[in-house]
């Protein structure tokens, strides 16, 4: 081991995970095979809302290949309930939520019955011979319809379709005024509803999972985010002691919360492997994935902005309905609640109030998608922002500067209660503008206006904070989440000299195996390429929270360097006893111990041999210096900055352009700048994704009309424009590290500056909102209708 | 149906279903799980691999189709050892995140990089239309395949892996033949 000249934080190494991906040589679940693994399809409910009046399976057993043929009624006993983790209040009312339906399906796409066969097409063939009738019920689909007196109800048992009402209130909290004192006194009050369109997360790898029962213990493979937290909920709902449960999350291809879910399939798949004994596997087709998988968004927004007629913001009112579809899947309640702290975003205002009320509908049920809670909460308070300087006749930009925390106001309680430990936003803000050429663009925006151009220019801005590294553990537990948010690692000292640093967070497509190598190479002064990263298998990996919520660097992170130090405490005492001096008199350089004042020394790699042999140690000290810790961070962490899209719409057609695409981003100190700015690109193409193109489209009778690929419109290369990214870089002040997350900021920036960029193409037509997806077509309409919406 | 064909650079023969897709003969009969499936309806384009040296979606041919010919699969595209341009420009530019995409991604930017050795980068956007990735927003995508281009040109192009047309086209005709 030698150490290393040039800090490993901030340079962009390439990624040492590239090697096998782009050679084919990877581990989706998908290719794993057993000796003796069996096959499951399931069969799906085409009806959105009804009561199973007969399921007859006699024929699909008599064909070839099938070993066993179950129904909901066959699994009853077993199969328990699909955990919800996140009652965010008291009465909060949950469904029971049955991995396959029993007596009545609830969405469209629902499992009702499962085939295991010899093979994949053995199995998918039998699905034909399951003979199934249903009794239709009236579908439930619109929020607004769903919570009206007499409305018909999704669970008829639970007496409503109101999931529960979720309250913050600035006055009651402490963090503010009364809001309906802040409206009656302000000389601007702006109203808005925005519809926040349901989503699909749609990562590229289709869920998978395996399941052997032979041994021991019950070895799960899973498509996954969250290996420690399914080991634990699939022990909570099937009884299976935890101690005999093994989950593996191999190569796992995206996620984007989407994978961040208990689902009914790992729980059927177990329970059948459990049942007969042999390996099961089970991966899903596109088509069930669009259909079954959890959505995202769906909510709507009312919004009241209340200010002064020279700009300054004194309150805001944000009700909402938030679609939770059939059933409450692992955090669906709380996802809105993630927005509750956010709508605020980085304005000073008087007072605040947000109210949710979460419904019930036959739709699939929504939970995590990229940004969960915040793009929503982003896309709000940025949207009524342009609406009120459009109504005060001041430039956007102008306004939320009057408006935001100034830099040297940090650390800052906002009204939603919140600390903002650090940032920069005028910095942030001033770099985007210059790159972004805003003068430019205004003045050709006022020509084209002038010609009445039929190529209108828009300027859109979003300047965003979000609230990352979730969480600390007794703010979950104060909001009733029912986990904790500490991460874990543990660095093991290998007598060879490489080291193994086991995460809890668990990757797939952050590169936690190059960014984590970086931080533990400079930690303890050891080469980057001797670091192994484990991951994502409950056996080796045995502490985590997994990865979401851009959470894995500001808390995992932060774990290692934890780690580190212990390990470093350890090697010092081991290193004081080889060279005979004072442990007080040791000075350590990355990779070197010495005798402070002379030159003496001891290497790393030599203290961890003679740790490891243990034939000569100072009394007290165990044997080698592996070590591990938990961090629980104690507050959220908040990256910003600012977003500036110009857009040309054209005026006859209704297509929208995307001329350019500028912003800067803080997240703090970049581990891998180019790891982060990968980050940022997929991010915005995901909120220009609901800007412009995805909608989960449901029709009367509550089948997804948006079910493949070809309808649910994913963009491609060619849809996309590229974007010019930078950072800013103020550190955040509570990890060692100074980071802050980057996994959604792209996402929650990107979605209303694409859709302030077209409103403000059009305003000047009378268009004060387009819905989204902006399509052509509502563009268009929009347009035509000239701001009579 | 008995079927022959030479994929990555090795003789196979196998009875397969007429049914049968070529990515699952790939997957599931060769054990060739570099090559991987997104989607049911052909639009993601994971499962892109080289039919006689020009891009199919694997998922949009029959095994039995591809009887007679040359496969190359993401995994037998590096040669001796060393990654092909394309590749190591897919890792120099961090061109892909979770990688599922990619092996797809990879084996249609060889394609598009054989019938235009210098794209720009509207071209190299048009020409990855058919495949989709959900991470990257496909700008380093862009990047690389620009960037392999150019460490291509001139003449290092991927003519190893390309199969000439008129070959090609003499394959299809023989298979017609032999049909009829």
């Amino acid at each position: 081991m030698t150490s290393t000249a040039e800090p490993e934080v901030g340079r962009a190494r390439l990624r040492k995970e590239d090697a096998r991906l782009i050679t084919g040589r990877t581990r989706w679940t998908d290719n794993m095979v057993l000796p003796g693994m069996l096959h499951m399809a399931l069969l799906r409910s085409p009806m959105a809302h009804a009561r199973i009046t007969k399921i007859d399976t006699t024929a699909a057993r008599e064909m070839p290949g099938v070993i066993a043929v179950v129904t909901g009624q066959d699994l009853a006993e077993e199969q328990g309930s699909l955990p919800c983790a996140w009652p965010i209040t008291e009465d909060m009312k949950a469904p029971d939520a049955p991995a396959m339906a029993v007596e009545q399906v609830n969405f469209a796409g629902e499992a009702v019955a499962a085939v295991i066969a010899r093979s994949k097409a053995e199995a998918d063939d039998a699905l034909e011979s399951i003979d199934i009738d249903y009794d239709e019920l009236p579908v439930v689909l619109d929020m607004a319809a769903a919570i009206a007196d007499g409305a018909d109800l999704v669970h008829e048992n639970l007496g409503t379709n109101r999931c529960a009402t979720w309250v913050y209130d600035s006055a009651e909290a402490g963090s503010g005024g009364a809001i309906d004192d802040a409206i009656a006194g302000a000389e601007v009050v702006v109203e808005r509803t925005y519809r926040q369109q349901r989503l699909i997360p749609a990562f590229m790898e289709p869920r998978s999972m395996l399941v052997d029962p032979t041994g021991d213990q019950i070895t799960m493979w899973s498509a996954t985010q969250i290996p420690h937290i399914l080991r634990w909920m699939t022990a909570a709902v099937t009884g299976v002691p935890e101690s005999k449960i093994r989950v593996i999350a191999p190569d796992v291809g995206g996620g984007f919360g989407g994978k961040l879910q208990v689902t009914p399939e790992e729980i059927i798949t177990f329970l059948m492997a459990k049942r007969l004994g042999k390996p099961v596997k089970y991966t899903e087709s596109r088509s069930e994935s669009l259909a079954s998988a959890h959505h995202g968004r769906d909510q709507i927004q009312k919004l009241t902005l209340a200010a002064d007629r020279d700009g300054t913001l004194r309150g805001l009112k944000v009700e909402l309905l938030a679609d939770m579809g059939a059933y409450l899947r692992l955090v669906s309640p709380g996802v809105p609640i993630l927005g509750a702290f956010m709508f605020n975003a980085i304005y000073k205002m008087d007072a605040y109030k947000f109210v949710c009320t979460n419904v019930f509908t036959n739709k699939t049920p929504t939970d995590a998608y990229r940004g969960a809670g915040r793009p929503e909460a982003t896309f709000g308070i940025e949207r009524m922002m342009d609406e009120l300087a459009a109504e005060l006749s001041m430039d956007p930009m102008e306004l939320r500067r009057k408006n935001w925390i100034t830099h040297d106001e940090f650390p800052f309680t906002t009204v939603a209660g919140l600390t903002y430990d650090s940032g920069d936003y005028e910095s942030a803000t001033d770099k985007a503008m210059e790159t972004f050429g805003y003068d430019a663009l205004r003045a050709e925006q006022q020509e084209r206006r002038d010609r009445n151009d039929a190529i209108q220019l828009g300027i859109g801005i979003s300047t965003y904070t979000e609230m990352c590294g979730l969480a600390p553990s007794r703010v979950l537990g104060a909001l009733r989440y029912a986990a904790g948010g500490w991460e874990h690692a543990a660095i093991r000292m290998l007598p060879t000299g490489k080291v193994e640093l086991v995460t809890g967070t668990s990757p797939h497509g952050q590169g936690h195996e190059t960014a984590w190598s970086q931080i533990v190479a400079d930690q303890l002064g050891v080469p980057f390429e001797d670091v192994e990263v484990l991951h994502g298998d409950t056996q080796s990996s045995v502490r985590g929270m997994d990865s979401y919520g851009s959470r894995s660097l500001a808390v995992g992170g932060t774990a290692i360097v934890l780690a580190a130090q212990r390990v470093l405490a350890k090697a010092r005492k081991v290193a004081a006893h080889m060279m005979e001096c004072a442990e007080d008199d040791v000075d350590f350089t990355p990779g070197t111990f010495s005798v402070k004042g002379t030159d003496r020394g001891v290497a790393l790699a030599d203290v961890v041999v003679h740790a490891h042999v243990a034939h000569d140690l100072p009394d007290g000290v165990e044997a080698t210096l592996d070590s591990d810790a938990t961090f629980d961070p104690e507050n959220f962490s908040f990256p910003h900055g600012t977003h500036l899209c110009a857009a040309e719409v054209d005026t006859e057609t209704g297509r929208v352009r995307l001329r350019s695409y500028v912003c800067v981003d803080d997240v703090g100190k970049a581990v891998n700048p180019m790891i982060v700015e990968g980050q940022v690109h997929g991010g915005i193409a995901q909120g220009v994704a609901q800007a412009l193109f995805e909608e989960a489209v449901h029709d009367e009778s509550g089948t997804l009309t948006t079910g493949t690929l070809a309808d649910y419109l994913v963009p491609s290369a060619a849809d996309l424009p590229s974007f010019d990214t930078s950072r800013t870089e103020t550190p955040a002040t509570t990890n060692p590290l100074g980071v802050k997350g980057v996994g959604e900021a792209g996402t929650i920036a990107s979605t209303p500056a694409v859709v302030n960029a077209i409103v403000d193409a059009l305003r000047h037509r009378g268009v004060n909102d387009v819905e989204m997806p902006c399509t052509p077509m509502r563009v268009w309409s929009a347009i035509q209708a000239g701001g009579a919406r | 149906m008995r079927i022959t064909m030479t994929v990555d650079g090795t003789k196979y023969t196998d009875d397969v279903e007429p049914r049968m897709l070529l990515v699952h003969y790939l997957r599931e009969r060769l054990g060739k799980t570099g090559t991987v499936v997104g989607c049911d309806t052909s639009n993601c384009g994971a499962c892109t691999v080289h039919l006689d040296g020009h891009s199919v979606k694997s998922c949009s041919v029959l095994a039995v189709q591809a009887d007679g010919c040359e496969v190359t699969t993401i995994e037998g595209l590096a040669r001796d050892g060393r990654l092909h341009p394309v590749q190591q420009a897919f890792h120099d530019n961090h061109a892909l995140q979770c990688g599922f995409c990619t092996p797809g991604m990879i084996m249609q930017a060889v394609d598009l990089l054989a019938d235009n050795p210098d794209p720009d980068e509207q071209a190299v956007r048009q020409g990855l239309e058919g495949n989709l990735c959900r991470c990257t927003g496909y700008q380093n995508i862009v990047r690389a395949v620009r960037d392999a281009a150019q460490k291509m040109s001139p003449g290092a192009g991927p003519e190893a892996e390309q199969v000439a047309d008129e070959t090609a086209e003499a394959t299809k005709l023989s298979r017609a033949e032999v049909q009829s």
